[in-house]
């Protein structure tokens, strides 16, 4: 089997620098502007942590409905992170690309389903490569729009 | 020390991130009108399709075990973005070339060094965008170009020292035709002063080559001895894509300001776009604030705008960039970068791309170009060359017949993944 799951380089300089706002950590000197300083709060920004490594997708069945994910999901995927058992990922497994969670069994590495019905997938002896990690979904409630 | 990070295959790397099946097979990118191979994949280039292979030309056959597609500009423009931004976290200069090379600027950088960052480059690009890059590693830029071309046969990185043995083989064995900047013109008359090779051209006389050349060929002999003398805008090989970008004199948040440099930076690239008789198929924009803004955060966007035909024409390229702008244009934010990129240049050998963009140019030009076309039917016969007038009413578009979607610019065209 072939499931690449490549070391991340430089974990501190992969984030952003970003306004430092309502820290909670108070170490050393305090920042006079932090309670002056006041931004329109910026939801992408708060949900895509590395812009250039950030895709967005669409969820298509109900196989992660355990994990709150929906048919016709917007799913927000960051390849920067390192899949880590218990993340849920995006694989292309066999060329096809889906969304399961990985986890680490006796057997060897896994894809599972959070949803009874779907059996887990082991991935001994399968072409498959992490296409990247789900950080975030976002679901429209009915009638929203 | 200077860094040349391409990405391999570009546009075919780009499809393929998407569709995981297409790896390890043919695969192609067309030109616009899906009229000739533009982009292909090294199973593809095992097939013997070439460069620029007319779609038609290729056997029933043998284009049944490839996979082509039409050009997604959208997608590869925005890719590139990706791969800029993973640069520029990780190297202090980054100088884009093209949609899919970058010069990086590793001053103070050991060989040791600078093979470290661009491992590491290679790994970070090829993680976060899927993208897989080379990197040429040498004294000066010329150099690096050629290093580059070792690295995409082997390894991914490769140094070369400008006083090493292999550097003076790889050198004699370049015909110069083949080295970067070196037009067939300039070649053609180098060989008559007795340069064929890259090798005799560094031995040559400087002064000599300048007198007899151009103070550009001659940096190109300096750079061959390793000493950086190449400015970006020296070298005006024709490319598939031309880029303008600059950093505003002063960051700005005046929408009249961008306006204006927006206006030179289309205005330059039009020239170049003529200068190579090329037209463009798409404008894209890109703006972007400093990194960090205190208060506000920062801002980098783009928008890419399609011309209804190619075009040369310095106020079509001008109309599609405001467009753009004004959709990538957030009031409040202080601007410092503002770039645009031509996309998809058609060379001037596409003649029925050429017609129709004729088409909507003035009457003067028109009227040039009906008389040119009588005079090549007059001469040549009737219906050599044909007008393919488009009709307005018709929404007259370009063939795309096989587009991938624009997974990363289009909400309805999202990348699709089973759930």
């Amino acid at each position: 089997m072939s499931l690449s799951m490549p070391r991340r380089a430089r974990p501190e300089s992969s984030v952003p620098p970003l306004p430092l706002l309502g820290c909670r950590v108070r170490a050393g000197f305090p920042s006079p502007a932090d309670d002056h300083l006041d931004t329109e709060l910026d939801l992408h920004a708060h949900v895509v942590k590395r812009p250039s490594a950030t895709y967005f997708v669409r969820a298509e069945g109900d196989s992660m409905r355990g994990d709150g994910i929906h048919h016709g999901d917007l799913l927000v995927v960051d390849r920067s992170l390192e899949p880590r058992p218990g993340r849920v990922v995006i694989v292309a497994l066999e060329g096809e690309l889906t969304v399961k969670r990985l986890e680490q069994r006796e057997t060897g590495p896994c894809l599972v389903a959070s949803h009874p019905g779907f059996p887990p997938i082991p991935l001994a002896g399968r072409d498959c490569r992490v296409w990247g990690v789900v950080t975030h979904v976002v679901h429209a409630l009915p009638g929203a729009r | 020390m200077i860094a040349l990070v391409d990405c391999n295959n570009f546009y075919v790397s780009c499809e393929r991130v998407f569709a995981p099946a297409l790896e390890g097979r043919p695969v192609g990118v067309l030109s616009n009108n899906d009229g000739c191979v533009v982009a292909r994949s090294e199973e593809l280039k095992a097939l013997g399709i070439a460069m620029g292979a007319p779609v038609h030309l290729i056997p029933p056959a043998l284009r049944r075990q490839c996979t082509l597609l039409s050009s997604n500009y959208a997608l590869y423009g925005d890719m590139s973005r990706r791969v800029n931004e993973v640069l520029e976290s990780l190297a202090p200069a980054v100088e884009p070339y093209s949609i899919d090379e970058s010069f990086l600027d590793l001053s103070g950088f050991g060989p040791l060094e600078a093979e470290a960052l661009a491992r590491e480059i290679r790994e970070r690009v090829r993680r976060e965008t899927g993208i897989p890059v080379s990197v040429g590693l040498a004294p000066t830029r010329v150099l690096a170009k050629l290093a580059n071309r070792l690295a995409k046969h082997g390894g991914g990185v490769r140094y070369l020292a400008a006083q090493a043995p292999v550097t003076r083989a790889l050198l004699e064995a370049l015909p110069v035709a083949e080295l970067w900047g070196v037009a067939r013109r300039s070649a053609e008359r180098l060989t008559v002063l007795g340069i064929d090779n890259a090798w005799s051209l560094r031995q040559a006389e400087p002064t000599r080559i300048r007198r007899a050349l151009s103070v550009v060929m001659e940096r190109i002999v300096w750079e061959l001895r390793g000493h950086g003398a190449i400015v970006m805008d020296d070298l005006d090989a024709p490319r598939r894509h031309l880029l303008v970008s600059r950093s505003l004199g002063r960051p700005t948040a005046a929408a009249h300001e961008l306006h204006e440099a927006l206006r030179q930076h289309v205005a330059r690239a039009g020239e170049k776009l003529r200068r190579q008789g090329s037209l463009a198929q798409a404008v894209r924009v890109v703006l972007r604030t400093a990194p960090f803004q205190v208060g506000r955060g920062a801002y980098h966007s783009a928008a890419l705008v399609t011309l209804p035909t190619p075009s040369d024409d310095t106020r079509e390229l001008l109309r599609a960039a405001r467009q753009a702008l004004a959709a990538v244009y957030r009031e409040g934010y202080r601007y410092q970068k503002c770039g645009v990129m031509l996309m998809g240049l058609a060379e001037a050998g596409a003649p029925q791309e050429r017609l129709l963009a004729e088409e909507s140019a003035e009457t003067v030009r028109r009227r040039r170009l009906m008389a040119t076309l009588d005079r090549v039917n007059r001469e040549l016969g009737r219906d050599t060359v044909r007008l393919g007038l488009p009709r307005h009413d018709s929404g007259w578009a370009l063939r795309c017949a096989n587009r991938s979607d624009r997974y990363t610019t289009r909400w309805d065209e999202l990348l699709r993944v089973h759930a």
